[in-house]
């Protein structure tokens, strides 16, 4: 169970609170407002922005004095996922190890992964000789191979095309089921909390309400969530 | 701080590595670059001197004469050198104030053009400052300043305040004009292409054709005859006479090695020494060699008159003279 | 937050380098006033001189600069045979010894030069070089082929997804400059009039050479005159500080102008075809252009020099080892040194202040003061080698970072998150994430280094004995020795190790494909 408690985030003028909890092995959207601070959000439990109250825990243990790389987690960031001057199979490879001195049982298991994404053969392209949904694809296929408890994706797909990014929610799914992980997910579209995540958290004016059923939301959205989304 | 310390242990540690050279006594000798250079006299003069010696003679060079003194200054008493070789007329006066020089006690039979009896600065070569043309090129040659100053010709100079010809030329005009060095630098202002720092960028801009003439000695188209077998270099003989260039040496008072400095100094004025001066110095032999000269040197143009300021006079006209060199060139 | 503990060691490294540049730059100063023996005041004359010192600068650094944004441009985004060959040869008038470059631009632009016998076949008066357009023409050849290639590596910073968005957006050529090409100019631009500038500012023969006379006069000049003709060390001390405070200025005036780089980066993918018309027309005789104005006096060198450079007497070819030497220990201090300055520099500010000080220090100060250093403890002889080296480097030190930091910034910001996310170790992060976007910038900074080295005529004059002459030493004793023949030979001879030199090290370093 992923708790966040009492969670307090300053950056400059804007303030963050958040107090939620999130069970181990859901699926959780978060939506709301351009600006309202959903990747601060993320980004603080992912370690790269710092707290100035409360704690975050994972199992009941405090992970918000860990350094990123020790969090039980996976990021995928909006862009940067992949070093350019690595292969796809490098940048895959640093998920196991991050000094690319990998076993021979190591290989295999990135290939497996590679092959699992559907990058078979694709190994030694560099990121500028793939397509945006390949490059999706390597990024994936790390973090199905890191294996850890929880995902969380910020916005890694939203430059792709409706067809290519349900393709990559579906891995996602996947990959969450065959790990038994948590996943949570930044979104600006509703199609994309309903079609991966039951649930939903909603970050709107320095708040974080939820999570809730995503259906019941969409249904019937708060003022804030509706004019975001373009109910009248 | 540790800094300092391990430098200065660094220091220690590359003293203490030195190899000391204790059976054969060391003399050194100060010296311009281009005493010392591969093509000047310095290699055959060690030679000639080691020879005898039973010394090693290590040349310390320092970029020319002016360069050298102030070496000279900074260093002090604390000096390595024990002989200096290369100061000139301009240099003297200050060297002797520093009060680092012995007498060198020599009194040999010199072939300058002054008389000369300085007790601790003997000369060793000597030429005179001229405007230097080519031949094929200059017509109309001037022969005199007010000549020069009425032509249409350019002429290429070097800087006073870091090159020694230039300040030859300073105290050339100062010794022929001493009422009327303003008005001849405002005249020769716009013949002037350009002044350079040193004599090798001004001769090298010459020989490229910048200018008609360049500031130089009577000596130098001896090179052009011997060396490039090219007799169209001459010197324009100005009728004021022409300002002398003394080179001379002296003798360090904290010398280490005090006998072998003075048979040095003494070694100067013999033939070992003064046959290698006028084919690689390219001046004139304070002594003449047994050989004599090479023919190409009785082409050169002989000034009538020779001028020369005193050490004394050159000292304490230079600042006034040169405020009004800057004053008459920055118009 | 950072979250990665930096090495105790790399701080370290980088204090100890700070430490030795403040040291050697304020030790030497100190040793110059130290030795003085009374205070100086400064002349009419000496303002005159820090007047003339500033403008012949300012002038060179717009000029070279604004010339070098439509040659950079043309050469960022057209592709054509030769182009590196061009890029390299194009490098070469900064690595010259000035004296070699003045004589190449007066084969052109003398008297006798080519410019001014096609004028008088055209029937037009000939031009005079000298003055300070003289000064500031022979800044600009020296400082073009510089500001060429540090613009150049602001338009390799341009992500490729940026100039495809402009071609699929039909931006004409000025939405594009206003959009894509302004916004990096403003990055870049200002760093590089800085660098030009401060080069300028202790300029000494060209000015001198060129100049015509004691209006001419630069700050260098006269503290090479306080040491040489007056013996004034005071003076000589007060002139450099009133040089040093002018680049000081020049510094926090950058400081306030540079932008931080902007954080959108893209994934080294090919940029899409450059636009033809009236921009290729453009490109084509903006590179036309410099290559005249670079290449033609650099042929005329090596014309000169071609007929001699087999017959070169042997203690040429001994220099030439030296000189080997020595810029090979240069190479290697500088590498030292802007690692760690880079590394320390990725999060914090002063190393890239520190390194860009080296500058503003006058190499005759510092050569004179290090003298009067070492001179009671050993024979500044045997020190020729290590002192000239570390002199070198700290010269070079100022463009090795500023083509390195904007680098090593620009990795961190798009990946730092990344590496930190995956664990990556100090060293991996180095080895993975840093050193390949650090490779081609590194190539290129030692690259210069080993060049700016090979072609250095500075504080060896006042260190070296008999036997450890370098190559520009050489050439200028041939040239005190009436041996122009020669003297045109051994600058050929330089101007081939220092390309040599420059290519071998950047390729070396930084991989093929290096020239960008």
């Amino acid at each position: 169970m992923l708790t966040l408690d009492e969670v307090t985030i300053t950056q400059d003028d804007f303030t963050l609170r958040a107090d939620f909890r999130i069970n181990a092995g859901a699926r959780v959207a978060i939506i709301g407002p351009s600006g309202a601070g959903k990747s601060t959000l993320v980004g603080a439990i992912a370690g790269f922005v710092p707290l100035a109250q409360g704690r975050v825990l994972w199992e009941g243990a405090r992970i918000d004095t860990l350094p990123p790389a020790k969090r039980p987690l996976s990021i995928l960031f909006q862009d940067n996922n992949l070093l350019p001057h690595l292969t796809v199979f490098d940048n895959v490879a640093l998920g196991v190890n991050p000094n690319l001195r990998l076993s021979a049982p190591q290989r295999a298991s990135v290939l497996h992964a590679l092959e699992q994404v559907g990058l078979e053969g694709f190994e030694t392209r560099k990121p500028a000789q793939l397509s945006g949904g390949q490059i999706s694809r390597t990024a994936l296929a790390r973090v199905l191979l890191r294996a850890r408890p929880l995902i969380v994706l910020d916005e890694p797909f939203a430059a792709l095309g409706p067809a290519l990014k349900a393709e990559m929610l579906d891995l996602v799914e996947g990959i969450a089921a065959q790990n038994r992980a948590t996943v949570l997910m930044i979104t600006h579209d509703p199609e994309d909390a309903r079609r991966l995540c039951p649930e939903t958290i909603v970050v709107a004016r320095g708040e974080t309400q939820g999570p809730t059923p995503t259906d019941v939301l969409l249904a019937d959205p708060p003022p804030d969530l509706a004019e975001y989304l373009g109910h009248s | 701080m540790r800094f300092p310390s391990f430098v200065a242990g660094a220091l220690a540690a590359t003293a203490l590595i030195t190899p000391v050279q204790a059976q054969t006594p060391q003399l050194r000798v100060l010296t311009y670059d281009s005493f010392i250079s591969d093509w000047g006299p310095g290699p055959a003069i060690e030679a000639a001197f080691e020879a005898n010696c039973g010394c090693d003679l290590v040349f310390e060079s320092a970029g020319d004469g002016a360069a050298m003194l102030a070496r000279l200054l900074l260093t002090g008493e604390r000096s390595t050198a024990d002989v200096v070789l290369g100061l000139d007329t301009n240099l003297t006066h200050a060297a002797e104030a520093s009060g680092l020089f012995a007498p060198h006690g020599q009194t040999p039979d010199l072939e300058v053009p002054v008389a000369w009896n300085d007790p601790l600065f003997l000369p060793y070569d000597w030429s005179w400052f001229a405007f230097v043309y080519d031949t094929t090129r200059t017509e109309n040659v001037p022969s005199s300043f007010d000549e020069l100053i009425a032509s249409d010709l350019s002429i290429i100079i070097q800087d006073p305040r870091s090159s020694t010809p230039g300040l030859g030329l300073l105290m050339w005009i100062e010794a022929a004009y001493p009422e009327r060095a303003a008005e001849i630098w405002a005249g020769l202002a716009p013949r002037i292409v350009t002044v350079t720092p040193g004599w090798s960028e001004a001769y090298g801009l010459f020989l490229e054709g910048e200018a008609d003439m360049v500031l130089s000695y009577t000596t130098s188209p001896a090179y052009h005859a011997i060396a490039e077998d090219n007799p169209n270099y001459a010197a324009a003989g100005f009728t004021e006479g022409h300002y002398l260039q003394v080179e001379v040496a002296g003798i360090l008072a904290n010398s280490s090695q005090p006998d072998l400095a003075r048979d040095f100094i003494a070694f100067m004025t013999t033939d070992g020494f003064q046959s290698a001066i006028p084919e690689t110095n390219w001046m004139y032999p304070a002594v003449m060699p047994e050989s004599g000269l090479n023919p190409a040197f009785d082409a050169l143009h002989v000034p009538e008159v020779s001028l020369l300021l005193t050490a004394e006079e050159a000292a304490t006209q230079r600042d006034g003279a040169l405020d009004v060199w800057r004053e008459a060139l920055a118009q | 937050m950072i979250w990665r503990i930096e090495p105790k060691a790399l701080l370290w490294a980088a204090v100890l380098v700070a430490a030795a540049l403040v040291l050697v730059n304020l030790g030497a100063l100190g040793a110059v006033i130290s030795r003085s023996e009374h205070g100086a005041t400064l002349t009419p004359a000496d303002w005159a001189a820090a007047r003339f010192t500033v403008t012949q600068a300012l002038w060179s650094a717009a000029l070279s600069v604004l010339l070098a944004i439509p040659v950079a441009r043309a050469l960022a985004r057209r592709r054509f045979f030769g182009r590196g060959l061009l890029v390299v040869l194009m490098g070469a008038p900064f690595i010259l010894p000035s004296l070699v470059a003045i004589t190449g631009l007066l084969a052109v632009f003398g008297r006798n030069g080519l410019f001014n016998e096609a004028l008088a076949l055209l029937g037009i008066a000939p031009i005079r070089i000298y003055g300070l357009h003289g000064v500031v023409l022979a800044h600009v050849f020296f400082n073009l082929p510089l500001s060429v290639r540090l613009i150049l590596q602001g338009w390799a910073r341009v992500p490729a997804e940026h100039q495809r968005l402009s071609a699929s957006l039909g931006f004409g050529a000025w939405a594009r400059f206003r959009h894509i090409e302004a916004p990096m100019l403003t990055r870049v631009v200002p760093g590089a009039l800085a660098v030009v500038f401060l080069i300028c500012l202790t300029s000494f023969a060209v000015a001198l050479i060129l100049g015509g006379g004691p209006r001419a006069t630069t700050l260098e000049l006269a503290i090479y005159q306080a040491f040489r003709f007056d013996f004034d060390l005071g003076r000589a001390a007060i002139l450099a500080l009133l040089q040093a405070a002018i680049g000081a200025a020049a510094l926090l005036i950058l400081a306030r102008l540079t932008l931080p780089d902007s954080g959108i980066s893209g994934l080294d993918r090919t940029a899409p075809p450059p636009p033809g018309g009236l921009a290729r027309l453009l490109d084509a005789s903006s590179i036309a252009m410099a290559a005249l104005f670079l290449l033609v006096p650099l042929t005329l060198v090596v014309l000169r020099g071609a007929p001699y450079i087999l017959g070169l007497p042997a203690p040429v070819w001994l220099a030439l080892w030296q000189s080997l030497k020595v810029a090979t220990l240069s190479v290697g201090l500088l590498a030292l040194m802007s690692a760690a300055l880079t590394l320390a520099g990725l999060h914090r500010r002063w190393p890239e202040g520190l390194g860009m000080a080296a500058l503003i220090a006058s190499p005759m100060v510092i050569g004179t003061g290090l003298f009067i250093l070492i001179h009671p403890i050993s024979d500044p002889a045997h020190w020729a080698l290590p002192v000239t080296a570390f002199v070198n480097a700290a010269m070079a030190l100022p463009f090795a970072l500023r083509a390195l930091l904007p680098a090593a910034r620009r990795a961190e910001a798009d990946f730092a998150r990344l590496s930190l996310s995956l664990g990556l170790s100090w060293r991996a992060h180095l080895r993975l994430v840093l050193w390949p976007r650090l490779r081609r910038p590194a190539g290129f900074a030692l690259a210069l280094g080993a060049a700016l080295s090979l072609g250095d005529l500075g504080v060896i004059v006042l260190f070296a004995q008999t036997g450890g002459e370098t190559l520009p030493m050489q050439m200028q004793r041939l040239m005190g020795a009436y041996r122009t023949g020669d003297a045109a030979g051994a600058a050929l001879l330089l101007l081939i190790v220092a390309l040599a030199g420059f290519v071998l090290v950047e390729r070396l370093i930084g991989g093929r494909n290096a020239d960008a």
